[in-house]
């Protein structure tokens, strides 16, 4: 359950950001969560529920983009996702693939209301 | 008022990875080489660091911070070698973060030659918190089952070291040795693994010479 902690710095970075910009009211925040980013959306969502009480965000709407987990092979270039993690290449069995997508863990974007 | 929409792109885990890249540096500079160990609870950490420090101790000064929810309990144990120890309770957190460790930093000896960092015992919040190591090892009891690493991919495909311990307790156990290698080494090619037993003292010898010489690799590029 380190999505809490996860949570809470989220909420430092939204109060830096609104400071930033002014702005009364946060909207949305649109987060990008990876397959292999190690967190559960679900357990975001929750959190972000429970720490937005009485805050600049507390009406904001919480986005999540699930990102699959999708490498390329650099032997043959092929691409595909895989869910079960696995690093061998599905078309020639190689084993040298380039990570594309699937770990990272982004807050993407905040829509504020601004004067 | 207006809407108004913020590009961010920030790394949600940014902060925990600004810290541990500095104290991976603060570390790689003193010429300390840091290991973290990340396993379910009761995999056997303390009882394999317990047999590394007894190798390594004679030639070798070893630093080890220990985090658990609660009690002092490890690292009384790794005390009771004459090895200095920091206990970090995280008071009910599942995992160590890199500030918690930044804290202790300035307390670890500089004339340490290792710092074992024996982490909470839990095989998935670890996984995503970078503490500034140069080698993560993830540790496999063979009671947990061969089946472990798929379904935990994280904690594997961070790690460098695969570390199966317990191997003594194989033979009343369905434990594949194979499988679980394969497995792991599906998800992580470059996976380096050990099977060992504390009990037997199996393997031991093989792990602390691979801690050497990533030790003597380590110095070599800062000379």
């Amino acid at each position: 359950m380190h999505e809490l902690s996860i949570v809470a710095n989220l909420f430092e970075t939204l109060k830096e950001k609104a400071r930033e910009k002014g702005a009364q009211k946060i909207l949305m925040v649109k987060l990008k969560v990876g397959a292999l980013s190690g967190v559960v959306p679900e357990f975001l969502e929750t959190a972000f529920d429970s720490y937005k009480k009485g805050t600049l965000a507390s009406e904001a709407q919480l986005k999540i983009e699930k990102v699959p987990f999708r490498i390329q092979c650099q032997d043959c270039q092929t691409e595909m996702t895989r869910n079960d993690f696995v690093l061998i290449c599905s078309q020639c069995g190689s084993t040298n693939l380039k990570t594309l997508s699937g770990t990272e863990l982004l807050l993407e974007k905040i829509e504020m209301e601004v004067e | 008022m207006k809407k108004k929409e913020v590009l961010v792109l920030e790394d949600l885990l940014g902060s925990n990875k600004k810290i541990a890249s500095e104290i991976r540096n603060k570390l790689k500079e003193r010429g300390i080489l840091t290991i973290n160990f990340l396993s379910s609870p009761g995999a056997g950490k303390t009882s394999l660091l317990e047999k590394i420090a007894r190798r390594l101790k004679p030639q070798y000064k070893m630093s080890v911070i220990e985090g658990d929810i609660e009690t002092e309990r490890d690292a009384d144990r790794i005390r009771a070698q004459g090895i200095p120890a920091w206990q970090i309770t995280t008071g009910g957190a599942c995992h160590l973060e890199a500030k918690m460790v930044g804290k202790i930093l300035s307390q670890i000896p500089s004339d340490s030659d290792f710092l074992f960092i024996e982490n909470v015992g839990n095989l998935v919040c670890p996984a995503s918190y970078d503490l500034g190591e140069s080698i993560r090892c993830v540790l496999l009891s063979t009671p947990e089952g061969d089946d472990k690493p798929k379904k935990y991919p994280k904690a594997f495909s961070t790690s460098q070291c695969l570390i199966i311990t317990k191997s003594d307790l194989s033979s009343t156990l369905p434990f594949d040795f194979d499988r679980a290698q394969k497995e792991a080494q599906s998800i992580n090619p470059q996976l380096h693994t050990f099977i060992t037993s504390a009990e037997k003292e199996k393997g031991v010898e093989e792990l602390a010479n691979f801690f050497l010489s990533s030790l003597k690799n380590l110095r070599k590029k800062n000379a």
